[in-house]
C-alpha cells in the first residue's frame, strides 16, 4: 500500500467573505509517487487546487494535510519544501538573470552551501537537458526551455511532489514535447508524487490517475480508460475527449463492436483487428 | 486583396552582432478571399512574415504585395493607414491590447483611427457583438473587469470592427481551454465564409490548420519549406518529420491504419464519422472475403 | 525598436575588460567621471582619450559600433557644443552675424565640454557592453555592503535591481508587441502634431502597465512559492573575486591618473 502524500479533506475555498465558493467541499488523495492529472474548464477551480497544496492560498473550511502535516501558517515553510510548483507563465516566474541563477534561486532562500548548489545546478539541469545553457539570459530562451529550467529549480529543492500548473498552456508543440518527455523522464527515475494541471489530452493519457474538475467540484475521479469511457458526460461538462475516443465512438455508432476502451491508436488497432477477425 | 511575396527576405539589427536573418527568400501568392494556414516552430519567420502584411516591416530584400499597396526596401506606400484599414492584424494574446476605460470605446478604437463616422461604428459595434459573443449590456463595462476569453473576444471584436479585407491570425486560440479554442476557430471560419475575408492563419496547430484551410505554407528556419493543398501535403512524413512538425492525430492514425490492415483510406477532410464508416466498410469487405 | 541604442546592452565576449571584477569598473569608471572635469590642456585630454580608446581596443567590440550606438547621443554632443558657443563670451571674436557673436574662447570651451561629454559616454558605455548588469548589481550590493550596518536594505535592493534588469528586455519585447497590435489598429506614433502623438502613449503605457503588474502579481507569487522569505539566512550563488588582472588594472588607472594631474594647466 502506497504511503499518502497529499489529503483533502472537505475543503471549500473563495476568495471574499460573500463571494462564490470557487472550491466546494473537496475530498481526494494523492499517494507517493502517483501521477495525477486533474482537468476541467477554466474556472472550474482546477489552478485554485493547486496554490492551496503549497499554502499560498489556505481553505476556509476542511484540512489539507501534506505528508502528514496540516497546512498552516506555521508549517508553509517546511511544506514549501516538499512542494514544488512550476506556473503557467514561463516568463513570469524566471527570477534569475542567467538560467544558473534561476536555479539557484530556491536554494539561496533555503540557505543552501554555495559547492552544494553548483553541484545540484548542474544535475538538475543535466537531468533537464539545459545544462548547455546555464550561462543564458531568459530571454533569449524558448517558452518550453524556461519551464524546463522551472522544472529544474523545483527539483534542485528536491521536492516530494511537483505540481505542474498549466506549465505546457503557453507552448508551442515542441516546446510542450519537450516538457513532457521531461517530467516522465524524471517520474520515473525519481521517488516523486507529479500532479499536472492541463488542458492537454495526451497528458492526461499518461498520468495513471485523473480528477475531474466541475464548476468547483470534484466531478469524476479515476484511471484516464475509466475517465474516458464516459464520453456524453464529459462534452456536457464542455470538456474534450481524444482522438481515439471520437473515433471508437464513431465506429461504435456505425455497429463496429469495441468492447474495452482503447487509449491509444495502437490499442484501437488491435481492437480493430479483433473484431476483423471475428467477422 | 492578393497578397504576394516576391524573394522577401528580411534581417533584424543588420550590420551588429546580433544580426539575425528571419525570412530567407521567400516567394508565394494568396489569392483573395483564401483561407491560408502558415505553419511554423517558434523562430520558424511566421511573426516576422506577419508584420509585412501589413506594413510594419518592409522586406530587407524582395517585394511584398498586398493588392495595390507595394513594399519593399525601397518602396513604401503613401499611405499605411490605408493598408492596415484593409489588413486587419489580431496579434497572439490580443487581450493585452485593451487599454479603454469601457469595452465599446475599445471596440471604437480602430475604426475612429481610420476615420470611421461614430454612426457607422454603433451599426458595426451592434453586426460584431453576437458574432464574438459579448453581450450588448456590457458594452459600458471595463474591459479589464471580463475573464480571460471574454477579453479574448473584446480584443478581436476590435480587429473586426475596422471591417479588414484581409484578416491574419497569430496564433488566436493559445491559452485558452479547448472549449474556448472550438468556439473561437470557429468564428474565425464562418466570418470568412460569410464575408468572403482572405484570412492568413498563422499556427503550430497541424489540427486547425487541416481543419480550416484551403492551402498550407510551412515555414521553417525563415524559409518557405513546403506549401500546398492540406489533403496532399501530409502525404510525405518523412518530409514532414524532417522539421519535427506534427502530423494531425486522424492521418497518423490513417497512415498506422494502412500499415496494419495493408489498406489506405486516403484523407481528404472528411469528417470522424465518415472515417469510422469507410474503416467500417473495409472490415466487412475483408471479413467477406475470407 | 530600439535597433540601434546601445547603452545598457552587454556584448558578450572573454577580453581582459569583460573578465575584470565589476567592483574594478565601477570604481575605475567613479574616478574617471570626476576627473573628466579636471583635464583643461591638450595632454590632459589625450591621456583621457587614450585611457578610454585603449579600454574599447581592449575590450575587443568593433568601434565602429559603438558609435553606431551613441547615434543618439550625437543630438545631444552637437547641442552642447552650439550652447557653449552661442552663450559663452571670451577671447577673440571670430565671427559676427551681428545677432550673433562667435567667440574663440566659446570654440574651445564648446569643444572641450563635448570631448569630456563624448568621453564619458563612451566609458560608460564600455562598462554595460562589457559588464553583465547583474556583475553591476552584484557590485553595487558588496560595495554597499558597510551600510548594512545602519539599516539600509542592502538586500532587498540588490534585488529588485537584478529583478528589473531581469524583466527589462521583457517589457521592451512587450512594448513592442502591443505598439505594433495598436499601429495595426490606426495608431501614428512617428507622424502628426505633438499633441496627438502624445495622445497614442495612452494606448501603449496602459497595456503595458496592466501586464507588469500582472506579471510582477505572479512573480511574487513564484518567489513565495520558491520559498523567499527575505534576505536572512540566505546563501548566494554568485561570488565576485579580485584577482590579479584588477589589480594591474587599478595600477594602470592610477598612473593615468597621475599622468592627467602632472599634464594639467595650473593657472
Amino acid at each position: 500500500m502506497r504511503q499518502k502524500l497529499v489529503e483533502f479533506r472537505n475543503v471549500s475555498f473563495r476568495y471574499d467573505d460573500d463571494g462564490p465558493w470557487i472550491l466546494n467541499d473537496c475530498s481526494f488523495t494523492i499517494y507517493e509517487n502517483q501521477s495525477v492529472a486533474i482537468i476541467g474548464h477554466n474556472g472550474s477551480g482546477k489552478s485554485t487546487i493547486a496554490k492551496l497544496m503549497n499554502g499560498l492560498l489556505f481553505p476556509q473550511k476542511g484540512q489539507i494535510l501534506i505528508d502528514g502535516k496540516e497546512v498552516n501558517a506555521q508549517t508553509i515553510w517546511d511544506i514549501r519544501k516538499d512542494v514544488g510548483m512550476v506556473f503557467q507563465n514561463p516568463d513570469n516566474q524566471f527570477v534569475g538573470t542567467t538560467v544558473q541563477d534561476d536555479v539557484a534561486f530556491g536554494m539561496e532562500n533555503r540557505g543552501i552551501a554555495r559547492e552544494e548548489m553548483m553541484k545540484r545546478i548542474e544535475d538538475t539541469l543535466t537531468a533537464v537537458g539545459m545544462q548547455h545553457k546555464r550561462l543564458s539570459e531568459p530571454h533569449r530562451l524558448s517558452g518550453g526551455q524556461k519551464q524546463r529550467v522551472a522544472i529544474a529549480s523545483v527539483l534542485a529543492i528536491s521536492p516530494k511532489l511537483l505540481i505542474l500548473d498549466e506549465a505546457t498552456a503557453m507552448l508551442d508543440p515542441k516546446g510542450r514535447q519537450s516538457i513532457m518527455k521531461t517530467v516522465s523522464h524524471l517520474h520515473e527515475q525519481d521517488v516523486m508524487s507529479l500532479v499536472s494541471i492541463t488542458h492537454d489530452l495526451e497528458e492526461v493519457m499518461m498520468a495513471e490517475w485523473v480528477i475531474v474538475m466541475n464548476q468547483g467540484e470534484i466531478w469524476a475521479e479515476g484511471t484516464p480508460r475509466d475517465i474516458f469511457t464516459r464520453k456524453d458526460a464529459f462534452h456536457k461538462i464542455g470538456l474534450d475527449i481524444p482522438f481515439v475516443g471520437k473515433l471508437t465512438e464513431a465506429l461504435r455508432r456505425a455497429d463496429v463492436s469495441i468492447t474495452e476502451e482503447p487509449l491509444n491508436h495502437e490499442e484501437l488497432l488491435e481492437a480493430l483487428w479483433t473484431f476483423h477477425s471475428k467477422t | 486583396m492578393d497578397i504576394s511575396f516576391k524573394n522577401v527576405s528580411y534581417t533584424y539589427q543588420p550590420n551588429s552582432p546580433f544580426a539575425h536573418q528571419a525570412l530567407d527568400d521567400v516567394s508565394f501568392s494568396i489569392p483573395s478571399g483564401t483561407y491560408v494556414a502558415v505553419i511554423g516552430h517558434t523562430g520558424s519567420g511566421k511573426s516576422t512574415l506577419i508584420q509585412h502584411l501589413n506594413g510594419l516591416l518592409r522586406p530587407t530584400t524582395g517585394t511584398v504585395t498586398i493588392g495595390d499597396f507595394v513594399m519593399s526596401r525601397t518602396d513604401k506606400p503613401k499611405d499605411m493607414k490605408a493598408l492596415r484599414s484593409r489588413v486587419g492584424v489580431v496579434f497572439q494574446y490580443p487581450e493585452h491590447q485593451l487599454f479603454e476605460e469601457t469595452i465599446a470605446k475599445d471596440i471604437a478604437f480602430g475604426p475612429k483611427n481610420f476615420g470611421v463616422s461614430d454612426d457607422v461604428i454603433k451599426q458595426r459595434i451592434d453586426d460584431i457583438l453576437p458574432t464574438v459573443g459579448i453581450h450588448h449590456d456590457m458594452l459600458e463595462r471595463s474591459p479589464f473587469e471580463l475573464s480571460g476569453g471574454q477579453m479574448r473576444r473584446v480584443a478581436i471584436a476590435g480587429v473586426l470592427a475596422i471591417k479588414p479585407e484581409v484578416l491574419v491570425l497569430d496564433e488566436p486560440t493559445a491559452g485558452l481551454d479547448p472549449r474556448g479554442q472550438r468556439d473561437v476557430m470557429d468564428m474565425f471560419y464562418s466570418l470568412h465564409k460569410k464575408e468572403k475575408m482572405t484570412t492568413v492563419l498563422v499556427t503550430h496547430n497541424m489540427e486547425d490548420a487541416v481543419k480550416y484551410a484551403d492551402h498550407i505554407i510551412i515555414l521553417n528556419q525563415g524559409k518557405k519549406y513546403l506549401e500546398g493543398k492540406p489533403e496532399t501535403i501530409f502525404s510525405d512524413e518523412d518530409t514532414l518529420q524532417q522539421v519535427q512538425l506534427d502530423v494531425p492525430e486522424v492521418i497518423q492514425f490513417l497512415w498506422k491504419y494502412e500499415q496494419k490492415f495493408g489498406h489506405s483510406i486516403p484523407y481528404n477532410r472528411q469528417s470522424i464519422t465518415d472515417i469510422a464508416q469507410a474503416i467500417k466498410e473495409h472490415i466487412k469487405e475483408v471479413g467477406n472475403d475470407e | 525598436m530600439s535597433n540601434s541604442l546601445i547603452i545598457g546592452q552587454y556584448v558578450p565576449g572573454q577580453s581582459i575588460v569583460h573578465r575584470l571584477d565589476p567592483r574594478t569598473k565601477i570604481i575605475m569608471i567613479f574616478f574617471f567621471v570626476f576627473i573628466v572635469f579636471f583635464a583643461n590642456s591638450v595632454p590632459s585630454y589625450s591621456i583621457l582619450a587614450f585611457f578610454a580608446f585603449g579600454s574599447i581596443v581592449l575590450s575587443r567590440i568593433p568601434f565602429r559600433f559603438i558609435l553606431k550606438g551613441l547615434t543618439p547621443i550625437w543630438f545631444l554632443i552637437g547641442f552642447t557644443f552650439l550652447l557653449h558657443i552661442i552663450i559663452t563670451r571670451e577671447g577673440a571674436v571670430l565671427v559676427d552675424l551681428v545677432v550673433l557673436k562667435i567667440y574663440s574662447g566659446g570654440l574651445i570651451q564648446g569643444f572641450a565640454i563635448s570631448l569630456r561629454f563624448f568621453l564619458l559616454i563612451l566609458v560608460t558605455s564600455l562598462l554595460t557592453l562589457t559588464t553583465t548588469p547583474i556583475e553591476i548589481t552584484d557590485a553595487i550590493e558588496t560595495l554597499l555592503n558597510p551600510l548594512k550596518k545602519v539599516k539600509f536594505p542592502v538586500h532587498e535592493l540588490a534585488l529588485m535591481m537584478s529583478i528589473s534588469l531581469r524583466f527589462i528586455p521583457t517589457l521592451m519585447q512587450e512594448m513592442d508587441k502591443i505598439s505594433k497590435a495598436q499601429a495595426s489598429r490606426g495608431v501614428d506614433f512617428r507622424t502628426g502634431p505633438i499633441k496627438e502623438r502624445a495622445k497614442a502613449i495612452v494606448p501603449l503605457l496602459v497595456p503595458l502597465f496592466v501586464s507588469a503588474f500582472k506579471r510582477a502579481e505572479d512573480l511574487a507569487m513564484a518567489m513565495e512559492a520558491r520559498g523567499y522569505q527575505g534576505g536572512e539566512g540566505r546563501t548566494k550563488l554568485r561570488i565576485l573575486r579580485i584577482s590579479g588582472r584588477d589589480w594591474v588594472a587599478l595600477f594602470l588607472f592610477a598612473v593615468v591618473l597621475a599622468g592627467l594631474f602632472a599634464t594639467r594647466h595650473y593657472s
